[in-house]
């Protein structure tokens, strides 16, 4: 690609433009340029004739104006009474919930599953080939649709508890019960309630979790402390000094100490009315997709560790065995970290998948962004150019969020080439 | 090369499939001639109202008012292209010009007739909220369902009108949102859901299909007004004068007692001067609208009047069976009440 | 004494003992049980578990299945014949909802009598894609174009086709086999020709429509000729003034004088008549189909050195990437509208093609740049080193390689796309798996009616994805060991 320099006192002539390898990107990239300027233009010009034909504004003041509508699960306080920016934050921390929950499960099933494929044992790989196959090549509407309605068939109603020789019994001990609705968990309860940090906005953030979070925060980072002490120690001495119990006693006695100073305990629900109350009901909705989500994203996750772990050289397990190492030291110290590079970029688009396949959450009636903002919001508002503009810069963001959380991560586990 | 093809393939669809049109506002009627077809919005599948059948054919309460309001038009019910719409597509469908009527079980409210500048032409199903439990739940009241679970569809009215009556009653529920009509029923009967909500024509078709219907009671309660009925734009009031006196023609049609069996008889003996200019024997109502004499004949003639359309779709005859109500004549005590045509 | 004498006496064996059958835990199949199922205690541990888990589904579902009544006409009668036969308490699957609507979960609401049409246009994709998917292998070339000719046939004919047709189909399948016998690249023509032949068959209307748009090109590609020797860039230009003006002045008029002269059209479908799997289909096929030259566009400009350009691939692509198909789709239903010049509106099946279009090319782009990467870098330098420009380069040398690299992708992300297409559901347009099966429980007679059709439209589903993923693992395969 060497050019020839032109001579230097060639004089500029139009032609080049078009001739001269040094204009000639410049100039499609200003044609270019121009023309998509254009296009936008013409579509931002049609926009606004239509909205003036139509009547309408654009406008999100719809934003600050009285929802009216519940939604069924709500991290945060909310009523019919909020304004529709809160149900939309409701609904994008529904998003946010089971994207997280999903995230977490598909990894762990997707890993077990990928390892098990490649398992000794005949019957159980194949029947973990059968689920890849059948997870990954039907729709996950599908998938969504059927296992909520497993749920709502197979569990009991609530009301199948009562009575004093119920049709159906809560497991854990009378701590959980599952029914048809919703499975209802114990929450955690305080004796010594410390009252809660009021964030405005109705969001509040109870003093007990800020404890909490603080003792685990400051006990990793005095973990961390007396490590690298450690190191240095044995680095100079030879000797490495006993930490594990440190460790322990960091990490653990300071929660221990919070917890029987707030008088921390399960409350296990009890079924009162028509529902169980007491407890923490997690909504069927939420749990299908979530499982539905989990089982068709860990399909992808499950075939994309399998190439990860066959695309590691024979030689080095083979080298491993010959160190003496165990099968399991051999998988975790030698393969795992070398198939891990490969397993990474792969993963980080099946998490964006995942985020972005919660939408379907309406498919169940779970309230996510799509529900509420792009759902009875734009229906009770009428404003689907505002809703569904808001709708993608938010998915937008949140997928740009974690691409580049787990490009960060990525970096750090490549291999590093000097 | 390739790519100049498959653009040619773009093109070629949009020629082939002739869907293009242009439309200015205040000339629907116009372009429905022109297409020589009317474009009617309906639901994507509910039971006595809109379905397609094994054929696709399209039958239902609304399906016919399209068909009569495409005779009336067109001269003939079967010039009509059913566009099914979800809850979320329906307003944009109509003011986008997609299609030229709605007739999609749609409340008449008043955020709707204002800010999404709809015009609803009038009312052709009185409906209301209302709830339907399992009867061994033992509840006879809707008052008496605090706490209880309850399924809803989203991104309808109704999710607005169980919340206002919950706070109402200071009465607490959980909400089972649910998306479709199918979902509902299928969450109801596996006992997800303690009541379920929907309007009380819904409730009776669903409660209708089960296994046991007698087993299912329909609370007493109606929580609110649904007035239901077919919908055009704002903007062009001539075809939404001729969307409702075709509705009103209908109405009047059963309140005169013309049928489709006996209209040809009236149209040559009747000597009701009301009849008479409805069936255009007389005055030129039909001129005043852009369309000719005989338009109501042909509209009563394709389905029947209202009561026959009625009858056929949710009537007592139909395994939906659902009784006049409000909806019968205002001469037996209902509401349906059509102007004069005079 | 004697047997000091056999002591002493060294054994000599003179004939070889007949080998004994193995121990019997190392043999048959106790031997491979021992080796694949109960190798140590984890193993035995899962092979359990892989036990109990087919046990429980064969219990929990298996009365169901047996339990199936094929022959009712609502779902009244299917729960009165399965009490009648099994018992009160049993339950069972009520499949005659498929006997009775299959038609509907496959072609929409085509008309009846039109079936042939869809069958044979995808009948004669397979066809097409021969060149393009099957061109590796003739065995493999053989085996699917002998099946796909065997089943578009036999179901052409079921479905009450024509003789013209069905003498159309047999003359091309026919020409298909002979010339992927011979030379597989002379098929490439009918390839190109393929997508305007599907459009025509499918949604029917005057052949002379397809005809004028091809002729479009064609004046453009005359224009070209003429005006090469002037200057190449202004060639260019007016070959595509002219193919863009005759499309938009001249093809539409045209085609009505030429069908009024001479007409040559079928009988025309709308798009609202499709749905079901006709309607998966198309938006599949169609929307890879123009995804690709979309895609390939992308991917150069996202590996191009101009900035500009790169950039605006950039925010393209990850714009798209972004967010779900389902804000996509409602754009094209709610929001396209507003786009537009006021007062245009067209076809929502076509609105929402564009916009699947535009989804997967974002996909596309992607794919086609791991193939633009996984060229040697080699290539490009040779194509340097012989003086191409870059456009020869990229048409001559690059992409026909990079192309053939990312054909498993490509097929990876038509199966993506063909599931997704069941999310047209939220837009109101009859997919297979939840409008079309909550349309036929909008009738009286199937109201409740619930595992069934997924049970149906699933199995679909599986067999045709299941069956891509398949060939395109194959290909994959096979190209590694090109690669060695």
């Amino acid at each position: 690609m060497t050019d020839v320099p032109a001579p230097a006192h060639a004089p500029f002539r139009l032609s080049m433009l078009v001739n001269d390898r040094r204009y000639r990107s410049l100039t499609f990239q200003v044609i270019v340029f121009i023309l998509v300027m254009a296009a936008g233009w013409w579509l931002i010009d049609n926009t606004i004739r239509n909205l003036a034909l139509m009547g309408k504004s654009f406008d999100f003041g719809f934003l600050w104006s009285r929802a009216g509508y519940d939604i069924s699960q709500t991290p945060i306080p909310y009523t019919a009474d909020d304004t529709h920016l809160r149900a939309s934050v409701v609904g994008l921390l529904n998003t946010l919930i089971v994207a997280v929950l999903g995230c977490i499960a598909a990894t762990v099933l997707g890993v077990i599953v990928g390892v098990s494929r490649l398992s000794k044992s005949w019957l159980f790989a194949r029947l973990m080939t059968v689920f890849v196959e059948i997870f990954r090549n039907m729709p996950l509407l599908l998938w969504i649709l059927i296992v909520y309605a497993i749920f709502t068939e197979i569990m009991p109603p609530p009301n199948a508890y009562r009575g004093d020789d119920p049709a159906a019994s809560m497991i854990f001990f009378d701590h959980v019960a599952l029914t048809n609705r919703y499975t209802s968990i114990p929450t955690l309860a305080m004796t010594n309630d410390p009252g809660s940090l009021d964030l405005g906005a109705r969001i509040t953030f109870n003093w007990a979790t800020i404890a909490f979070v603080v003792a685990l925060v400051g006990g990793w980072f005095i973990r961390r402390a007396i490590l690298s002490h450690a190191q240095t120690m044995q680095d100079r001495t030879g000797d490495r000094p006993v930490t594990w119990w440190k460790n322990l006693a960091v990490m653990t006695v300071p929660s221990l100490v919070l917890i029987w100073v707030f008088g921390l305990h399960f409350e296990a629900p009890s079924l009162q009315g028509f529902n169980f109350t007491g407890g923490l009901n997690v909504s069927n909705s939420l749990v299908a997709l979530w499982l539905a989500l989990t089982l068709y994203t860990a399909a992808f996750i499950a075939e994309i560790v399998r190439a990860g772990i066959l695309s590691v050289s024979r030689g080095q397990s083979e080298a491993a065995f010959a160190l003496g190492l165990r099968p399991n030291r051999t998988m975790n110290l030698v393969i795992l970290p070398q198939a891990l590079r490969v397993i990474i970029p792969p993963l980080i688009s099946q998490y964006l998948n995942l985020t972005k396949n919660s939408s379907l959450a309406i498919a169940v009636g779970y309230m996510d962004l799509r529900g509420t903002l792009g759902g009875t919001t734009l229906n009770q508002t009428g404003r689907e150019l505002e809703a569904i503009v808001l709708m993608m810069l938010t998915y937008l963001v949140l997928s740009l969020i974690i691409s580049s959380g787990m490009n960060v991560f990525n970096a750090r586990v490549k291999l590093k080439e000097r | 090369m390739k790519k100049s093809v498959f653009l040619g393939t773009v093109a070629a669809t949009t020629v082939l499939a002739s869907m293009a049109m242009a439309q200015e506002g205040g000339a629907t009627l116009a372009q429905v001639m022109e297409r020589d077809e009317l474009n009617c919005g309906v639901n994507t599948g509910l039971v006595g109202f809109a379905a397609p059948d094994a054929n696709g054919n399209w039958t239902g309460f609304d399906v016919a008012y399209c068909r009569a309001l495409a005779a009336a038009v067109l001269g003939d019910p079967d010039k009509v292209s059913f566009v099914p719409t979800t809850g979320q597509t329906r307003f944009t469908a109509l003011s986008s010009g997609e299609v030229d009527v709605l007739a999609r079980n749609s409340t008449w409210t008043y955020s709707r007739d204002t800010d999404l500048a709809l015009d609803f032409v009038g009312v052709n199903y009185y409906d209301g909220q209302g709830f339907m439990v399992s009867r061994e739940l033992g509840v006879t009241s809707a008052k008496e369902l605090d706490g209880a679970t309850i399924c809803i569809q989203t991104g309808t009215t109704t999710e607005l009108n169980l919340a206002d009556y919950f706070r109402a009653n200071q009465m607490d529920y959980t909400p089972v949102n649910i998306d479709s009509n199918a979902e509902g029923e299928q969450q109801y009967m596996a006992g997800a859901c303690d009541a379920y909500t929907t309007d009380a024509s819904g409730l009776a078709a669903t409660r209708a299909a089960f296994a046991d219907p007698e087993s299912h009671i329909i609370l007493p309660e109606i929580i609110s007004k649904e007035p239901l009925g077919p919908a055009v734009r704002h903007g062009d009031n001539n075809w939404g004068d001729i969307a409702r006196w075709t509705l009103n023609a209908l109405i009047a049609a059963e309140e005169y007692g013309v049928t489709s069996r006996n209209i040809e008889e009236l149209v040559r003996s009747s000597t009701n001067p009301e009849v008479q200019r409805l069936l255009g024997t007389t005055d030129e109502l039909g001129a005043m609208m852009g369309l000719d004499a005989e338009w109501a004949r042909r509209a009563i003639l394709a389905n029947g009047n209202y009561g026959e359309i009625f009858a056929a779709n949710i009537g007592e005859q139909t395994p939906i069976g659902l009784a006049r109500g409000l909806n019968a004549q205002w001469t037996q005590g209902g509401l349906l009440y059509a102007q004069p045509f005079r | 004494m004697s047997d000091t004498h056999a002591q002493t006496v060294p054994f000599v064996r003179d004939t070889m003992l007949p080998s004994a059958a193995p121990p019997i835990r190392e043999s048959g199949a106790v031997r491979w049980m021992r080796e694949n199922l109960f190798s140590g205690p984890v193993n035995t541990i899962l092979t359990l578990l892989g036990l109990l888990i087919v046990w429980f589904l064969i219990a929990t579902f298996w009365d169901w299945f047996a339990h199936s009544v094929w022959n009712a006409s609502s779902l009244n009668e299917c729960r009165e014949i399965i009490t009648a036969t099994w018992g009160d308490t049993a339950r069972g699957a009520c499949f005659a909802v498929i006997r009775e609507r299959w038609n509907q979960y496959l072609f929409g609401f085509y008309p009846r009598e039109l079936y042939w049409r869809p069958t044979m246009t995808f009948g004669l994709l397979m066809v097409a894609l021969a060149p393009v998917l099957f061109s590796a292998s003739l065995t493999i070339r053989r085996v699917v174009l002998a099946i796909t000719a065997v089943v578009t046939l036999w179901a052409m004919v079921v479905l009450g086709a024509p003789v013209v047709w069905l003498a159309f189909a047999v003359l091309v399948l026919a020409g298909g086999g002979y010339l992927s016998e011979r030379n597989i690249t002379w098929l490439l023509p009918f390839s190109a020709l393929y997508p305007l032949l599907g459009v025509w068959l499918l949604w029917g209307g005057s052949l002379w429509g397809p005809i004028f748009v091809l002729v479009g090109p064609a004046l453009g590609w005359v224009a070209w000729r003429l005006l090469s020797r002037v200057s190449g860039l202004l060639a260019t230009v007016a070959a595509i003034l002219v193919t863009l003006v005759f499309w938009m002045v001249l093809a539409g008029d045209a085609t009505g004088d030429a069908e009024r002269m001479l007409s040559l059209s079928i009988e025309s479908v709308r798009s609202d008549r499709f749905g079901g799997f006709l309607l998966s289909l198309t938006i599949g096929v169609a929307g890879i189909a123009l995804s690709l030259p979309l895609g390939i566009v992308l991917a150069l400009a996202r590996q191009s050195d101009m900035f500009l350009i790169k950039s605006l691939s950039v925010i393209f692509i990850e714009f798209i990437r972004g967010v779900p198909l389902i804000t996509l789709l409602f754009v094209a239903s709610l929001l396209l509208n507003y786009f537009l010049p006021p007062g245009t509106s067209f076809d929502i099946i076509l609105r929402v093609i564009i916009m699947v279009t535009i989804f997967a090319a974002a996909y596309m782009a992607e794919v086609i740049r791991g193939g633009l990467a996984a060229l040697p870098k080699g290539q490009y330098e040779a194509a340097d080193a012989l003086g191409l420009d870059y456009w020869k380069a990229q048409r001559l040398i690059v992409l026909p390689q990079a192309l053939k690299i990312s054909i498993p992708g490509i097929v990876s992300t038509f199966i993506g796309m063909f599931k997704d297409t069941t999310l047209v559901t939220f837009v109101g347009l009859y997919d297979p798996l939840k409008s079309m099966s909550d349309a036929v429980r909008a009738n009286i007679e199937w109201k409740g009616i619930y595992w069934e059709p997924f049970i149906f439209v699933g199995g679909i589903f599986f067999l045709i994805c299941f069956g891509m993923s398949r060939y395109s693992m194959y290909l994959e395969r096979r190209l590694q060991r090109d690669h060695r």
